[in-house]
């Protein structure tokens, strides 16, 4: 069990997003959690990457307590996030974007003397055949479409390398086709890490998760498989009813 | 040190407080509804003294057994021509450089620097000084050994009207109301059909207009020149950075400390020195607080 | 537009060996006072090539450069100063009485005897050492301090301000240490050498104008490495950088501190060449001044900057001896012209100019998306990063 979130809670100005709440996820799992607005997927994905601090709970991944480090140091210890809007660094190049996410000295000193060697390049250039980007290593990455920077982002994770991965909305504005690239990209991806997606699209869903969380209004409703999870009552009515 | 020492003490720290506080609301009204600085500001106070100065001359050539209430219609004028002037520069010019707060800092320092030149010009590099009206001549002596002059009484209670009313201008009206909406959240405001770009005007004029009947004050206490805005600006802006900008209240118990601070300083080490120390206290409080004496709690 | 495309490279060359070209044989062309004044306006080429650096690819704007060119100017002025002191009549009298050289504004100012920080700059390495270490070192303390508590933008740039402010009171307060209003000046020599002499001059000339050059190479050096990179990607989202995995305090502070290294290098030719440190070049109107020798000449160039400063002097300079009045008119409509119209300078426009449009990128307006405020994603500046548009 690499991840360990227990009695999770936040609130802001008096909403509680988040509420007590607990979850565990396994190395070489790739958990979808799933819910309608304001379930506090989010929020809790910010919890666990160090943007938003909890008021109460404990967030344990390997042998690290995420609640007491800020932004850098979760991402040092290897945490990975992606956020729903593409956020590359639209005034450096494809390249450059893959290679400021390789993890190694990253303090002032060592990226002065920071040199290229063949082996990063090596490693850029495979990044890149993934992401589909591997000729537009030198395009800036403010000129590509949506759907090109939401897997630019995907590759700068790769380069990073983290153990536990966190995708908000990966294929939002996605059209099909690349929604079924995406699948196949992040089934590669995820293996031998811990991978959380939040998602709406059911069907990319399906495609992707080994396990089901679904939340709803800051707590976990129901957790499972796919299948069970799909036809639970209680999914049904939290989704359609009320 | 005796009784009538600290007062006087004390009430010195009240005069500066009253430049300050006014024009540090001013200020801190635009920055909190826009995020922008306007260096032009302490030009804008020059403004509203160099009116009170022309409105003080045209009293004494034409309407001289009048000379009594010029200051009262200074003080409006004042306040009028700033405002309007603030109207046409949000317009024209400030809203151009929407979202770029830095360069918004620059371009306003560039128009403080044709300001001042354009005072140059017009009237002359030296300062001017205005008459005082008879009615503020002398002094209040309560006790023997205190002497508050009436003039700086006036401008105390000017201050205090000034805040009182912006109080009711934001907390009592409409226009407050769509101030205090948009500056909490522009968004939506937007979205629920406030004009947001009616509200930035009126904010940006109220603003310089604060501005304004700050020189008109400062008139009472010292003689106006080219210069006289950019040596005030420095403090107005740690007056609001200090106080934090999301209250009224902060900003003018920020203006306060800091008069007081500076009038006390000023006992002991020479001006220069206690401005200095208190601008560096003011910087090390900001490291330990960096939103303010009075930031709300924002939410994230 | 970043320091790593090809063209950039061969264009930014271009402009600096037609830089060199143009500076080298000022000397031997123009008659020793324009060499001199030459040489003054490339003092005020270091400050603002640290702000390229800083505000152009950092994202931070510096209002109070002054206090770091104050430091450098001063404390080269304090060892030119004593040893002036040295050569005088009063100083060597005194000196016999106190132990120390007095300078002149000391005796003026009934000071008995030179501080004691004022002592160790007998010594050259002292001096030296003070100004390449105390300015930098000062400048990354403060920048870190502040920006580890994510305090930026308009609120950095206050306290930038202030700091200068703050500096310039100090100075023309304490006249008695410091000279006060007129500054130190009044030197003779350096190290023996006379530096009234115009041959020196011409020497000091080329001095500054290598050591200028070897910081825009230093400067362009820094850009193009890994370091450079991650500024600008700090400059454009910060938050972002974080889930990088980098500190972004500690990189803002670094470049701080490299401007504030570079403006100190620049105040210490200048008091050499001058043989004067002035308040008047500390406070804030000249710290605000520097940033448009910066803006003219291009926020993005290190070598448009350049140009920038000598350009904006050179008008300056015409200006106050012919039309006194009209300058400040000018300063103030440059001001505002160059932030609204001309946001990357004369290099922005050489560029425009020089090279058919291609297809730009889809969301790059005309200036550059490095000058558009980037897309408000949600991991933007959260509320507490102060300096932004409140939410």
């Amino acid at each position: 069990m690499i991840l360990s979130v227990e009695d999770l809670t936040v609130s802001f100005d008096g909403f509680c997003a988040v509420d007590g709440l607990a979850l565990s996820v396994e190395e070489d799992e790739l958990r979808c959690v799933i819910g309608p607005n304001g379930a506090g997927k989010t929020t809790l994905l910010d919890m666990i990457c160090g943007k938003t601090k909890p008021t109460q709970g404990s967030i344990r991944f390997k042998e690290y307590e995420l609640t007491d480090m800020i932004e850098y140091e979760v991402t040092r210890v290897g945490v990975g996030r992606k956020f729903q809007t593409p956020s590359t660094y639209e005034d450096l190049t494809v390249l450059e974007n893959l290679e400021i996410s390789y993890p190694k000295k990253r303090g002032v000193v060592g990226s002065l003397f920071f040199r290229r060697d063949a082996a990063l390049r090596e490693k850029i250039d495979e990044v890149a055949r993934r992401i589909y980007l591997g000729d537009q290593l030198h395009v800036k990455a403010g000129g590509l479409s949506h759907g090109q920077k939401q897997w630019l982002e995907i590759g700068m994770l790769l380069m990073q390398d983290p153990e536990l991965l966190l995708l908000d909305e990966p294929v939002a504005g996605m059209s099909p086709r690349e929604r079924e690239q995406t699948a196949e990209m992040l089934n590669g991806i995820s293996t031998g890490r811990c991978t959380i997606v939040i998602e709406h699209d059911m069907a990319f869903v399906r495609m992707i998760a080994h396990k089901v969380t679904v939340m709803h209004q800051g707590k976990v409703l129901v957790e499972g498989p796919m299948d069970d999870v799909q036809s639970d009552p209680r999914v049904i009515e939290v989704y359609l009813g009320d | 040190m005796s009784l009538d020492i600290v007062v006087m003490q004390a009430f010195n720290g009240l005069s500066l407080f009253t430049v300050l506080a006014l024009m540090a609301l001013g200020l801190a009204i635009v920055f909190g509804l826009m995020g922008v600085i306007n260096m032009a500001h302490g030009e804008l106070m020059a403004m509203g003294a160099y009116t009170t100065y022309l409105t003080a001359v045209i009293f004494e050539r034409f309407m001289p057994d009048w000379l009594g209430v010029y200051l009262l219609v200074a003080i409006v004028l004042a306040f009028g021509v700033t405002f309007a002037f603030g109207l046409a520069l949000e317009r024209g010019f400030i809203r151009f450089l929407y979202n770029r707060p830095l360069d918004t800092m620059l371009a306003t320092w560039g128009l403080s620097l044709i300001m001042q030149q354009t005072f140059r010009n017009l009237f002359g590099p030296r300062e001017v000084g205005v008459p005082s009206p008879k009615w503020l001549a002398g002094a209040w002596q309560p006790t023997a050994g205190l002497s508050i002059p009436l003039s700086r009484l006036f401008i105390i209670g000017l201050t205090v009207l000034v805040g009182i009313g912006l109080y009711r201008l934001l907390y009592s009206t409409r226009w407050g109301l769509r101030i205090r909406a948009v500056t909490q959240n522009r968004a939506i405001s937007g979205a629920v059909g406030i004009n947001t770009a009616r509200v930035d005007a009126i904010t940006f004029a109220i603003g310089s207009g604060l501005a304004g009947i700050a020189g008109s004050a400062f008139t009472m206490l010292a003689s106006t020149g080219p210069v006289t805005g950019q040596q005030y600006i420095v403090d107005t802006f740690i007056v609001v950075v200090f106080g934090g900008v999301d209250s009224l209240l902060g900003t003018f118990s920020s203006a306060f400390m800091i008069g007081q601070m500076q009038s006390w300083l000023e006992f002991g080490l020479t001006g220069s020195m206690a401005k200095a120390t208190i601008l560096l206290c003011v910087i090390v409080a900001l490291y330990f607080r960096p939103s303010g004496l009075f930031a709300l709690k924002v939410r994230r | 537009m970043t320091v790593t495309g090809q063209r950039d490279r061969a264009r930014e060359a271009v402009g600096l060996l037609v830089l060199v070209a143009l500076l080298v044989p000022v000397p031997f062309l123009l008659d020793d006072f324009r060499q001199q004044l030459a040489a003054k306006y490339l003092c005020f080429a270091f400050p603002a090539v640290g702000l390229v650096l800083l505000w152009g690819y950092g994202g931070i704007l510096s209002l109070g450069q002054g206090l770091y060119f104050g430091m450098g100017s001063y404390f080269m002025a304090m060892f030119l100063k004593l040893e002036a002191a040295a050569q005088t009549n009063t100083g060597s009298a005194l000196s016999q009485f106190y132990g120390s050289n007095l300078p002149d504004f000391m005796v003026w100012n009934s000071v008995e005897s030179l501080p004691w920080w004022w002592r160790p700059f007998h010594s050259l390495t002292f001096a030296i050492a003070t100004i390449l270490v105390i300015p930098p070192l000062f400048a990354f303390l403060l920048a870190y301090a502040n920006f580890r508590k994510r305090v930026g933008g308009v609120y950095f740039s206050i306290i930038t301000l202030s700091l200068a402010a703050i500096a310039s009171i100090v100075i023309i307060g304490q006249q008695g240490y410091t000279g006060g209003v007129n500054g130190i000046t009044d030197f003779k020599t350096f190290l023996g050498v006379d530096i009234l002499s115009n041959s020196v001059k011409r020497v000091l000339y080329f001095v500054t104008l290598g050591v200028l050059l070897a910081s825009v190479l230093a400067g362009r050096a820094l850009l193009t490495s890994r370091t450079g990179k991650i500024l600008v990607a700090i400059r454009d989202r910060e938050d972002r950088v974080r889930f990088s995995g980098y500190n972004p305090a500690t990189f803002k502070a670094f470049v701080f501190a490299v401007a504030a290294l570079l403006a100190s290098l620049g105040g210490a030719l200048f008091a050499l060449q001058e043989g004067l440190a002035s308040p008047s070049l500390v406070g804030i109107v000249p710290s605000i001044e520097m940033v448009i020798y910066a803006a003219v000449g291009g926020r993005l160039s290190l070598v448009g900057t350049v140009y920038g400063t000598l350009l904006v002097f050179t008008a300056k300079t015409f200006f106050s001896e012919n039309f006194p009045e009209v300058w400040l008119y000018l300063l103030g409509a440059l001001f505002i012209l160059v932030v609204m119209f001309l946001p990357t300078g004369l290099a922005g426009l050489v560029e425009r100019l020089r090279w058919r449009p291609r297809a730009r990128p889809v969301n790059a307006s005309a200036a550059g998306p490095a000058l558009a405020r980037p897309a408000r994603a949600e991991i933007d500046a959260p509320v507490e990063v102060r300096g932004g548009r409140p939410a």
